[in-house]
C-alpha cells in the first residue's frame, strides 16, 4: 500500500486532520467504518469485556459445534500431570517444560508478560527462551538453507530453553533479565523511556550453552482469530510481498517459507513471532512437543526436547500409550485442540466510531503504518472452515517478515527470516491487552511496557513511520493512540 | 427450614417488570439461592469433619475395619460438596477457590508410588521414579529443594507454589482419594483402585513404604480441607462476600450468576469435559473420582445440583430441607411453558444421572461404561450428555424470559486464579 501524498502528510504533521465521519477508511468502501467495529465479522464476539474478554468462541458457531469449542478449551486448560498415571491421555508432562498447560503461559488468551526483574525466582511464566546454534556441518547447512531445518538446536540444551520438569529431574536452569533504558524525546516535549532486556540463563543444570548459542525470548502471543488468519489464502500474501521493494515505498515485506510436516514440504509461514509455523495445527503440536513436553502425531518424540546429554530426561517414563496411538496427546486431542484455537472470536469495538478513534485512524494509514499492518481482508468460502468462511475481518497485519532495524533484532535466523526481521503481528485486540492481565507487555520480548513504547522500537522498513510519530503534534499522537487502543 | 427474607419485593419487582403477586422478587429468590449455597457447604464441611476423624481413627488404629470406614466417609462427602459445584461457574469467588479442592487430574507421582511396571525397566539411578512426597524428606522439584521432612497442611500448600501456574494437583478430594484407593489398574475392566491398608500399618507390618509419612499426608489433605471449606462456608453466610456479591445491585447480578452456573455446568463442564470428553476419548480414568470408581455419583449429584438452584430446594444431609422462591417461580410467572419445559428437562438429566448410579451398583462402572467397544454403556453415557445439552438450551432461554442479558456459558476458568500466577 503506498503512502499517501507529500501534501497530504504536510497537512497532516501541521495539525489540520480530516474528521469526517463519513470518509472510507480506505478508498472506495463507505461501508467500512461499521465493518471495521466488527474485526472477525461474523465470528466477532459483540459486548465483549472483561479480564475474559478473549474466551468466547465464534459468535456465528453453531449450538451443537459450541461443545467441541468447550472440550478443546477443556485440554488447553488441562494441567498435564507426571507420567505414570492412570489417566491415560491425560499424562506424559515433560520431563522438561515450560508450562504445565497451554493456558498456564495463554493466560485467558491474552499475550503474555516478561520475566519480573526483581522476583527472577518466579520464573518464566508467560514466555520461554529459543536457542538456537549456526549450522556446524555441511549437512545442516544444506538442510537448513533448503528450508528443511528452521533451526539448529544447541546440542545440550535443544531447540528451547525450559526452567521447569518433572520431580526428580532438573530443571536447565533459571532465567533472569535486567534492562538498559534509553530516552525518546517527542515533539510537543514528552519524553518516553524505552528499556531494553538482557536475558540471562543462570544455574546451567546441564553444564554450559554452546559458545555460538543464539537467544530469542519470546512472549506468548495473543490467541484470537487464529483460524481468520489460518484462512487467508498465501497468493494475497504473496500479492502484497515486495522482497526487493519494486515500488519504492521503502516496505520489502516477504514470507517465511517453512517444513510443513504434514504435508512433507515448504510451505509459506504465518504463525509466530517470525512466522516460523506454516499451520495452526503445526504451531499447536510444536508447542504442546517443546513447551509442555508431550508427543503429538507431528512430533512424536515422548521426550519432547530432551538431548542426548540429558540421559535421565531421556529415559524417564513417558506417557506414550499403544492405546492411543502410542502418543501423550494423540490426534483426537490436538483436532479438538485445532478447533478451539481457530475459533476464539476477536472481540467487537465499542470505541470505533469515535472522533478521536477515527482521527487517529486517519494518521495510522496517512503515516504508513497500514503499509505492513494491513487492515483488512476479504476471506474466500471456506466450506472446511464454517466460522472463518466468506468473511470480511481486520488483523491490522500483512503476516510479513520485515526488517525491524538494530534495536529489535534478535539476531537469531529462524528458517528463510533473518536475525532482523520479525512477522508483522496483528493488532486486533491490542487495546485489550492490559484488561486481560495487567502485566501483559508488548514486542516478542516484552520490553514495550506500552503501545507507544512498542511504537518507538520500530526501526529498520518502519523507522519513517516511527519517526513521523515522535514529530505528531501531542494532539495528533494521543488520537493515533486512542485508535491503536479501539482495536 | 429457612424462610427466606422479603427484601423490598415491590420496589425490584417493578423493576424486573415481573406481576407484582404472582412472582417472588429477585432478591428473594437469589436469596434462597445463598441459602442453598451456605447449606451446602456447610453439609460438606460436616461430612468432611467426619471425614478427618476417620482418618484420625485410621492413623490411630491402622486395620481394615479403620481403613473401611475411612473410605465410606470419603464417598459421603461427595454428595454434598458435589451438589454445591453449580455454585462455581458464575461466583468468581468460588472458582477462584475451587481448585484447592476438587483439581483433577492428579500428579500422582508426586504424592506416592504407582505402578511403574509397565513402563519399561525401573532404574534405580532415574530419580523420576520414585520422586514422591512420602518416600523423600527431600525432593527436587523444578530446581527448588524442598523439605519435606514434615508432611503438615503447610507443605502442602506449599506444593502449590512449586509450578507456574496453580499445581492444585497434590491436595483436596482427589488427593485424599488417591491416598485411600491407590491407583485403579484395571482399565476398563471392572473394580477400583485396590490399595490396602496395611499401607498405613505400623511397624513391620507397613507395606509399600513410609506408612507413617502416608498418613500424615492423608492427614494434611484431610485438614487442609476442612479449613479450606470451612473458609468457603464463611463466605456464603450472613455477611460474607459470597452472599454480598450475589445480592448486589438490582438483583441482575445474581441471577446471571445463577443461569451461568447452571449452564455453563451442563454444557462445558459436566456435559463437555467430564462426560463427553471420557466418551471420546474412551480413556478409562478420563474420570473424576476415578480411583475410587465414585464418577457416577459424582456426575449425578452434580446435575442434582443444577436443579436444585432452579427448584430452590436443596435436601440436607440430616434430611432437613432447605427452600424459597425461586428462579423457577421467577421463570413461570413469565412464561409458564419455559418453566414447565425446563423442569422436565432437569428432571430428567437427573434421572440419566442416576441411570448410571444404577448401572454402577449393578457392578458396571463409568470407566466400563465409557470403553471401547461398550456400546450399551456408551448409549448411558451419551443419554447423560444428550439431556445435558438438551436443558442447556431451555436455560438459555431464561436470560430473554426474565430480562438479564449478556451472559454467556463459559467452560472452567480454573486456571485464572490471579493469586497463584507469579
Amino acid at each position: 500500500m503506498k503512502r499517501p501524498a507529500f501534501a497530504l502528510r504536510y497537512i497532516l504533521s501541521s495539525g489540520l486532520v480530516l474528521t469526517s465521519l463519513m470518509a472510507p477508511l480506505i478508498p472506495g468502501r463507505a461501508d467500512d467504518l461499521s465493518a471495521s467495529a466488527l474485526p472477525g465479522g461474523d465470528a466477532t464476539w459483540p459486548n465483549a469485556d472483561g479480564r475474559n474478554v478473549f474466551t468466547h468462541y465464534s459468535a456465528n458457531m453453531t449450538f451443537e459445534k459450541r461443545l467441541d469449542f468447550k472440550l478443546g478449551e477443556a485440554l488447553f486448560q488441562r494441567l498435564w500431570v507426571t507420567a505414570p498415571t492412570r489417566t491415560k491421555t491425560a499424562d506424559g508432562l515433560g520431563p522438561l517444560f515450560n508450562s504445565r498447560a497451554c493456558s498456564g503461559c495463554h493466560i485467558r488468551n491474552g499475550r503474555g508478560h516478561p520475566v519480573d526483574e526483581n522476583a527472577p525466582g518466579d520464573g518464566a511464566t508467560s514466555m520461554l527462551l529459543r536457542l538456537s546454534i549456526p549450522p556446524q556441518t555441511a549437512d545442516q547447512l544444506r538442510d537448513h538453507l533448503d528450508g528443511k531445518i528452521a533451526t539448529i538446536p544447541d546440542p545440550v540444551y535443544g531447540g528451547q530453553f525450559q526452567d521447569f520438569s518433572i520431580p526428580g529431574i532438573k530443571a536447565e536452569g533459571r532465567v533472569k533479565v535486567t534492562y538498559q533504558t534509553q530516552d525518546v524525546s517527542l515533539a510537543g516535549g514528552e519524553v518516553v523511556t524505552l528499556q531494553k532486556p538482557d536475558y540471562q540463563m543462570t544455574e546451567l543444570a546441564y553444564g554450559p550453552l554452546h559458545p555460538d548459542v543464539m537467544v530469542s525470548p519470546r512472549l506468548a502471543p495473543p490467541m484470537i482469530g487464529l483460524g481468520l488468519l489460518e484462512a487467508i489464502p498465501d497468493d494475497v500474501l504473496l500479492a502484497a510481498a515486495d522482497p526487493q521493494d519494486r515500488d519504492g515505498d521503502g516496505i520489502s515485506g516477504r514470507v517465511n517459507h517453512v517444513w510443513d510436516i504434514a504435508s512433507g514440504k515448504l510451505a509459506i509461514g504465518r504463525f509466530g513471532w517470525k512466522a516460523g509455523m506454516p499451520t495452526l495445527d503445526q504451531q499447536n503440536q510444536n508447542a504442546f512437543q517443546f513447551d509442555i513436553g508431550l508427543s503429538t502425531p507431528l512430533y512424536p518424540n515422548g521426550s519432547g526436547d530432551c538431548t542426548e546429554t540429558q540421559k535421565n530426561c531421556l529415559t524417564a517414563p513417558d506417557g506414550n500409550d499403544p492405546e492411543f496411538e502410542n502418543l501423550e496427546a494423540h490426534s483426537q486431542v490436538t483436532d479438538l485442540v485445532l478447533y478451539y484455537t481457530r475459533n476464539i472470536a476477536p472481540p467487537a469495538r465499542p470505541n470505533a466510531h469515535d472522533a478521536d478513534v477515527i482521527a487517529g485512524q486517519q494518521i495510522f494509514t496517512s503515516i504508513g503504518c497500514a503499509s505492513c499492518h494491513t487492515p483488512r481482508y476479504q476471506l474466500p468460502q471456506r466450506p472446511d472452515m464454517a466460522e472463518q468462511s466468506g468473511q470480511v475481518i481486520w488483523p491490522y497485519s500483512d503476516l510479513l517478515l520485515h526488517d525491524m532495524g538494530e534495536g529489535l533484532a534478535d539476531h537469531r535466523p529462524e528458517a528463510q527470516a533473518s536475525g532482523r526481521e520479525w512477522r508483522t503481528p496483528p493488532l486486533w485486540g491490542i487495546g485489550r491487552a492490559k484488561q486481560i492481565d495487567p502485566r501483559a507487555q508488548f514486542l516478542h520480548d516484552g520490553r514495550a511496557r506500552t503501545i507507544l513504547e512498542a511504537v518507538l522500537w520500530h526501526g529498520g522498513e518502519a523507522e519513517a513511520a516511527r519517526n513521523s510519530v515522535t514529530l505528531l503534534p501531542p494532539s495528533e499522537r494521543r488520537k493515533l493512540l486512542a485508535f491503536l487502543k479501539s482495536l | 427450614m429457612k424462610i427466606a427474607k422479603i427484601l423490598g419485593t415491590a420496589a425490584l419487582v417493578s423493576t424486573l417488570g415481573v406481576q407484582a403477586y404472582a412472582a417472588p422478587g429477585a432478591k428473594d429468590v437469589l436469596t434462597t439461592y445463598a441459602d442453598i449455597a451456605h447449606a451446602g457447604y456447610e453439609d460438606s464441611l460436616i461430612t468432611a469433619k467426619e471425614l478427618q476423624a476417620a482418618i484420625d481413627a485410621l492413623i490411630a488404629q491402622p486395620s481394615a475395619e479403620t481403613f473401611g470406614a475411612a473410605k465410606s466417609a470419603w464417598l459421603a462427602a461427595r454428595a454434598p460438596y458435589q451438589q454445591t459445584e453449580v455454585y462455581r461457574f458464575g461466583n468468581a469467588i468460588v472458582d477462584d477457590w475451587e481448585g484447592k479442592v476438587n483439581a483433577w487430574p492428579l500428579d500422582e507421582g508426586l504424592i506416592d508410588y504407582v505402578e511403574t511396571g509397565l513402563y519399561g525397566e525401573e532404574s534405580e539411578e532415574n530419580p523420576a521414579y520414585t520422586a514422591n512426597v512420602v518416600a523423600n524428606p527431600t525432593l527436587v522439584i523444578s530446581g527448588e529443594t524442598i523439605d519435606a521432612s514434615t508432611i503438615d497442611a503447610a507443605l502442602l500448600e506449599s506444593l502449590h507454589e512449586i509450578d507456574d501456574v496453580e499445581s492444585n494437583v497434590a491436595t483436596g478430594y482427589h488427593a485424599i482419594e488417591f491416598l485411600l484407593w491407590g491407583q485403579d489398574l484395571n482399565g476398563t475392566g471392572a473394580g477400583a483402585g485396590a490399595r490396602e491398608w496395611t499401607d498405613y500399618a505400623a511397624g513391620d507390618a507397613c507395606t509399600n513404604g513410609n506408612c507413617d509419612r502416608r498418613g500424615a499426608y492423608l492427614k494434611a489433605a484431610g485438614d487442609l480441607l476442612v479449613s479450606d471449606l470451612e473458609w468457603i462456608t464463611a463466605q456464603w453466610a450472613e455477611g460474607g462476600e459470597a452472599r454480598e456479591t450475589v445480592l448486589e445491585g438490582d438483583g441482575v447480578p445474581g441471577l446471571t450468576a445463577i443461569v451461568t452456573g447452571m449452564g455453563s455446568l451442563s454444557y462445558g463442564e459436566l456435559g463437555g469435559e467430564r462426560t463427553k470428553l471420557g466418551l471420546l476419548l474412551h480413556d478409562p480414568e478420563e474420570e473424576h473420582d476415578c480411583f475410587s470408581d465414585n464418577t457416577h455419583n459424582s456426575h449425578y449429584y452434580d446435575a442434582l445440583g443444577i436443579q436444585n438452584v432452579y427448584l430452590g430446594r436443596y435436601t440436607r444431609v440430616d434430611g432437613s430441607v432447605v427452600e424459597g422462591p425461586s428462579l423457577s417461580d421467577l421463570v413461570a410467572a413469565k412464561d409458564a411453558a419455559l418453566d414447565t419445559e425446563l423442569r422436565g428437562k432437569l428432571a430428567t438429566s437427573v434421572l440419566a444421572g442416576k441411570a448410571m448410579v444404577t448401572r454402577a451398583q449393578g457392578g458396571e462402572h463409568f470407566d466400563q461404561l465409557i470403553a471401547m467397544g461398550n456400546d450399551e454403556g456408551n448409549a448411558v453415557v451419551q443419554t447423560f450428555v444428550d439431556a445435558l445439552v438438551d436443558q442447556t438450551k431451555s436455560i438459555e432461554q431464561i436470560i430473554a424470559a426474565v430480562g438479564i442479558d449478556g451472559i454467556e456459558f463459559e467452560g472452567s476458568d480454573s486456571l485464572d486464579n490471579p493469586s497463584a500466577v507469579n
